[in-house]
């Protein structure tokens, strides 16, 4: 049961937004989204709280901060949405963008083993966990050519520390 | 002049031209880059949105060895390293529970946070007599679109240097560099950033319009120091002109290529012949 | 001496952190108390009467009342005390509200903090002398300080009331944003046409001084007894001289050097000018920053032909003192500018719609001079850039208004009616043009105002879109301005050929430093406080100091109108009376200890302490000691604190009672 209590530790206030809608009128994906982000505090205030977890609005935000850098509230929205994906993740809500989830899960086990980005481990994993096989082959041999895809990985020297950190931060998805 | 040095992921591999011409303008203006040892990944995006502690951990792990290395300041090159770093910074300075908190995770108490720079934050700095040191070099008079992207002024913070709106700074240096920059409307907008690969429509779209107005408005290039907006807007030119058809293709250059040439170094010096969109130069 | 305690509940604002029957228990037990009761209002008709009932059936000689700040009920109490038979100044009051029970929340902290209030207070009560209130004499005369319409309307008000008024504009012309204005909501009346009639009444009326192009510079003194300095700048003109014919302006070799500040920058002047036709009084003032002659004293074209010989290079500012009974302060507002600005500014400005650089993205009072039939364009719809006639129009509502991150985060009220004006105006001259507005809230709270509202919606098919604008950019000649419609929940881009942004009232940039001057009190803002925002709107708290109009807060014209004559009202109530009475709380020497260093003299701020000689039998003076003028006298204590020898001391505060109230600790 996601609760207030839960919605509180974003340690923002969600009362503080009046819904001008100036959030969704400068977001560059707003096109894209179900719900205007301005809903998405909507639901918030109304206690709607699976509504508001269950959009896909929270997963397409690219947290490029143009709502909070506008906000005439100085509310936070992309941190927000940072801590909405967050409980929505800890609470085992299906997330409707599985390819966007996908990718950043399969980028944190490249930095989890690797400690730094390992571009072929991450396509690897994400085109086997989506299936999308045929995107970007004809970037991918000119990216290998111009030596910006490296067949090995980058590997760091404390990378049981930087397992340690996954360890103990890692949002265990339910 | 020293300074620590946050190559950051995309430096080593799909931006690894950036890390050249980086190092290379350092070098011709005397700036001495330390690497951190053994530094990890900021987390980029995909710590942040899905553990806040996580990403805050990762960031802190790299100021951590910064301050042991005894660095005060770090330049982070990539405009999303940046964001995350001086955020983290800022966060463990106006919030000692969660400084407490990391460095007990972390094992070890950072005993001085370094403040976290961009590349446009250094260019300004050095001035501009050494951007210009050989004259007749390959950017004169060009029409340049500065792209600040997302990350770069915003939020207008702790960090902040530039207005967020209507940030001037790569402008300034450009015009020292001999280039005209254009007044237009997509300096700031988002390019898509990380939904690159997962949500390469959106990125597509985003990109189009950004290049569209730099086109518009007679842009011969657009200028920018983020590797997420220099992927999105070089590489998914392909991809643009797919669904675009009239989509006219445009160089996009980093900062510190552009500022490169204008110093005397050769375009393979700098790896601007690693780009998917040939750049011409007018006068070489 | 036997005292009496009286504890107030003040509903549940004391009675609810304050155990007020236990405080009166307690007060009872205080040597020197007689009698110790509470109540749950004791401001109120019955809660008086216990206390004069008390006074005469338990003969007490003082009077402490436990209640809500002096400021509030001091004179109530006192006014029931003398009723009563007993002098006024033996009764205290015991802040236990705004001191005690409003700042605390733990009932018996609360309850025991308010029984050590009552304690000092009785200790001091015990040692207060009767006192007589001081009569001073009243100048009848009233200074109005702004000649926009609410300045305009008190300072008529007043003069019609036979008593004279000196009416202070720092502008050339009197007239204010009102002159400026098209039509008025909701009526659709002419401004010019209601408001010209009255400046001219202002001009001709023999009880009123008209002083334009003027500032205050100094106030000195007290209510009933002000005097001000006013800097009257130079105009370079002669004011006795010029008949207003003209010939000068219209001879003036530099023409395009200033913008009108008139036509809000839209236009050009001359160098020398006046602000509008219809201007009051019709006398040009020379540009000094721009005038050819004060550059290399090469052109004097105005002095070649002036008939009347009235152009003065070499005239300067003049200090005028006048002496007046009471002020009204009535300075108006300014409007928020979206460009950009330094750092530390309250105004932040608008990045995001340009920072002022697209010329056909306007502001409200701009969009007014476009609409006049006396503007730029006579009226005729025309868009500054180029001059074309827009079809299509966007009015932004909420700019730096109710935005704490660019500008402030009060409503300017004014904003949502004008823009609804504004739209239908377009609307009936352009039939083929298209208006939105984009707005966060419709506030229409006023007599035909929601009707008016709908009517623009109704009628004049002027779109409402909910929501704000996150950025205006533009492309291929238009204006793109996007928001989104928070009703529909959908995106909504629109390329518009001129955008008016609906900014913030503001006080005026130097309405700080004049409050300080005026010594009345201010909010964060800059907007002039009143000292009681339901029962006492209009008055300031600095005694015979009133407020009218927007400089107050934001207001509409029938608000500033009506808060102006309330002003006037407020200034006669006192000229009502030959005399004031003032409370006696003054400081007084002890001529028999004075040494005569005059420390007092040098830090009284009112200019009270005079030098007194003593003269011996022989009629020669042996010594000078300090002596306070009543009249002037604030009581503020700073002589009494400063006096070296102990020889001043204050009516009601002497150190004898102070220290009372402190052992009493």
């Amino acid at each position: 049961m996601i609760t207030e209590e839960i919605i509180r530790n974003t340690s923002q206030n969600p009362n503080i937004c009046y819904q001008c809608g100036k959030c969704s009128a400068g977001c560059p994906i707003r096109n894209y989204m179900d719900d205007s982000p301005n809903k998405i505090i909507r639901y918030i205030q109304l206690g709607l709280y699976e509504k508001a977890l269950n959009s896909d609005t929270i997963w397409l935000c690219a947290g490029c901060l143009t709502c909070s850098t506008r906000c005439p509230k100085e509310f936070d929205l992309a941190k927000f949405m940072d801590a909405l994906r967050e409980i929505a993740l800890k609470e085992g809500i299906k997330v409707k963008e599985k390819n966007l989830l996908k990718f950043h899960k399969a980028f944190l086990n490249q930095i989890k083993k690797h400690g730094r980005a390992y571009e072929l481990g991450l396509v690897r994993e994400y085109k086997l966990a989506t299936g999308d096989m045929m995107s970007d082959v004809d970037v991918a041999p000119a990216m290998f050519m111009k030596g910006k895809i490296g067949i090995l990985p980058h590997n760091i020297k404390d990378r049981k520390g930087m397992k340690d950190i996954f360890e103990k931060t890692e949002v265990k998805i339910k | 002049m020293k300074i620590g040095y946050y190559p950051g992921c995309s430096l080593t591999g799909t931006a690894k031209e950036y890390d050249k011409s980086v190092r290379k303008t350092a070098e011709v203006l005397g700036i001495e880059l330390i690497e951190i040892d053994d530094w990890n990944c900021c987390g980029a995006t995909s710590a942040h949105i899905t553990s806040h502690r996580l990403a805050l951990s990762l960031s802190a792990r790299n100021l951590l060895l910064a301050s042991k290395q005894g660095l005060k300041e770090i330049l982070a090159p990539c405009a999303a390293c940046y964001s995350r770093l001086s955020l983290s910074a800022e966060e463990l300075i106006k919030k000692p529970d969660a400084k407490k908190e990391i460095e007990e995770l972390l094992g070890e108490e950072i005993l001085e946070i370094p403040k976290i720079i961009n590349l446009v934050q250094l260019y300004q700095r050095v001035g501009a007599e050494k951007m210009i040191e050989k004259k007749g070099t390959g950017n004169a008079k060009l029409k340049t679109a500065c792209y600040y992207g997302c990350l770069l002024v915003r939020p207008s913070g702790l960090n902040s240097f530039d207005d967020s709106e209507e940030p001037q700074s790569m402008e300034k240096i450009v015009t020292i560099c001999g280039a005209e920059p254009i007044d237009w409307n997509y300096k700031t907008e988002c390019c898509g950033a990380a939904h690159s690969i997962a949500r390469k429509d959106i990125v597509v779209d985003l990109s189009h319009k950004i290049l569209t107005d730099a086109k518009t408005r007679k842009a011969d290039i657009v200028i920018t120091a983020c590797p997420m907006c220099h992927t999105n807007l070089d590489m998914r030119q392909k991809d643009i002109k797919k669904k675009f058809d009239k989509h006219e293709k445009i160089p996009v250059l980093y900062l510190s290529e552009f500022v490169g040439l204008s110093m005397g170094l050769t375009k393979e010096e700098l790896g601007i012949d690693l780009h998917f969109v040939p750049f011409e130069s007018k006068t070489v | 001496m036997k005292v009496g305690v009286f504890i107030c509940h003040c509903g549940e604002n004391i009675g609810r952190t304050v155990d007020c029957p236990k405080v009166a228990e307690a007060a009872g037990k205080l040597p020197g108390v007689v009698h110790s009761v509470d109540y749950k209002y004791m401001c109120s008709d019955p809660g008086q009467n216990l206390i004069k009932q008390a006074i005469k059936e338990k003969e007490l000689d003082a009077v402490v009342v436990g209640s809500c700040s002096p400021h509030m009920h001091e004179k109530t109490f006192r006014k029931a005390v003398e009723g009563a038979g007993i002098n006024p100044f033996l009764c205290e009051i015991a802040n236990i509200r705004e001191h005690c029970s409003w700042v605390h929340e733990n009932k018996d902290e609360g309850t025991d903090k308010s029984i050590d209030l009552i304690r000092y207070a009785v200790e001091k009560v015990k040692r207060n002398e009767p006192l007589t209130t001081i009569r001073v004499p009243i100048t009848k005369r009233a200074m109005v300080i702004g000649g926009g319409i609410s300045g305009i309307q008190a300072s008529l008000d007043i003069a019609n009331a036979g008593y004279e008024v000196v009416l202070v504009e720092k502008e050339p012309s009197i007239g204010g944003h009102m002159s400026q204005l098209s039509e008025t909501f909701p009526t659709l009346d002419c401004s010019q046409c209601i408001l010209t009639p009255r400046m001219v009444e202002v001009y001709q009326h023999p009880k009123i001084k008209l002083m334009s192009f003027s500032e205050v510079e100094k106030v000195e003194g007290f209510i009933g007894n002000f005097k001000v300095t006013v800097r009257k700048k130079a105009r370079f003109v002669d004011d006795e001289k010029c008949t207003g014919c003209g010939d000068c302006i219209q001879n003036c070799p530099i023409k395009k050097k200033a913008l009108s500040e008139f036509d809000e920058n839209l236009t050009t002047r001359t160098a020398i000018y006046v602000p509008f036709p219809q201007a009051v009084p019709n006398i040009p003032v020379i540009d000094s920053e721009i005038c050819t002659y004060f550059k290399n004293g090469k052109c004097s074209m105005c002095v070649k032909v002036c008939g009347r010989g009235a152009i003065d290079f070499e005239q300067k500012d003049k200090l005028i003192e006048e002496e007046v009974g009471a002020i009204i302060v009535a300075t108006g507002f300014k409007l928020y500018s979206i460009e950009k600005k330094p750092e530390d500014s309250p105004i932040k400005g608008y990045g995001e719609y340009g920072y002022g650089k697209y010329k056909d993205v306007i502001d409200g009072l701009q969009f007014e001079r476009i609409a006049s039939a006396s503007g730029p364009t006579e009226g005729e719809f025309l868009r500054p850039s180029d001059n074309t006639v827009p079809k299509k129009i966007v009015f932004i509502q909420c700019v730096g208004s109710r935005d704490e991150a660019k500008g402030f985060s009060y409503c300017s009220k004014i904003c949502c009616m004008y823009t609804a004006k504004h739209a239908m105006l377009y609307k009936h001259k352009v039939h083929d043009g298209e208006a939105y507005v984009f707005y966060m809230d419709i506030r229409a709270g006023g007599k035909m105002y929601e009707e008016f509202v709908r009517r623009a919606i109704e009628e004049d098919d002027v779109k409402y879109i909910r929501g704000r604008v996150s950025k205006i950019y533009e492309e291929n000649g238009k204006y793109m301005v996007k928001g989104e419609d928070t009703i529909a929940g959908v995106p909504v881009t629109i390329d518009a050929d001129m955008v008016v942004l609906a900014t913030a009232m503001i006080p005026q940039p130097e309405s700080k430093k004049l409050a300080q001057t005026i010594g009345i009190p201010y909010d964060s803002y800059g907007f002039f406080n009143e000292v009681h925002p339901k029962l006492r709107p209009v008055e300031s708290s600095t005694g015979g100091v009133f407020l009218a109009g927007a400089c107050q807060s934001p207001r509409d014209i029938p608000e500033s109108v009506s808060m102006a004559s309330a002003a006037a009202s407020k200034a006669l109530v006192l000229f009502g009376s030959d005399f004031l009475e003032r409370e006696p709380i003054v400081a007084k020497v002890n001529e028999n200890i004075c040494a005569g260093c005059f420390y007092c003299k040098k830090v009284c701020p009112y200019n009270a302490i005079e030098i007194k000689e003593i003269p011996s039998k022989n009629g020669k003076p042996v010594r000078v000691v300090a002596y306070v003028n009543e009249g002037l006298c604030q009581g503020c204590g700073t002589c009494n604190a400063t006096c070296p020898s102990k020889s001043v001391e204050l009516t009601g505060y002497t150190d004898a009672q102070i220290f009372a109230e402190i052992s009493a600790i």
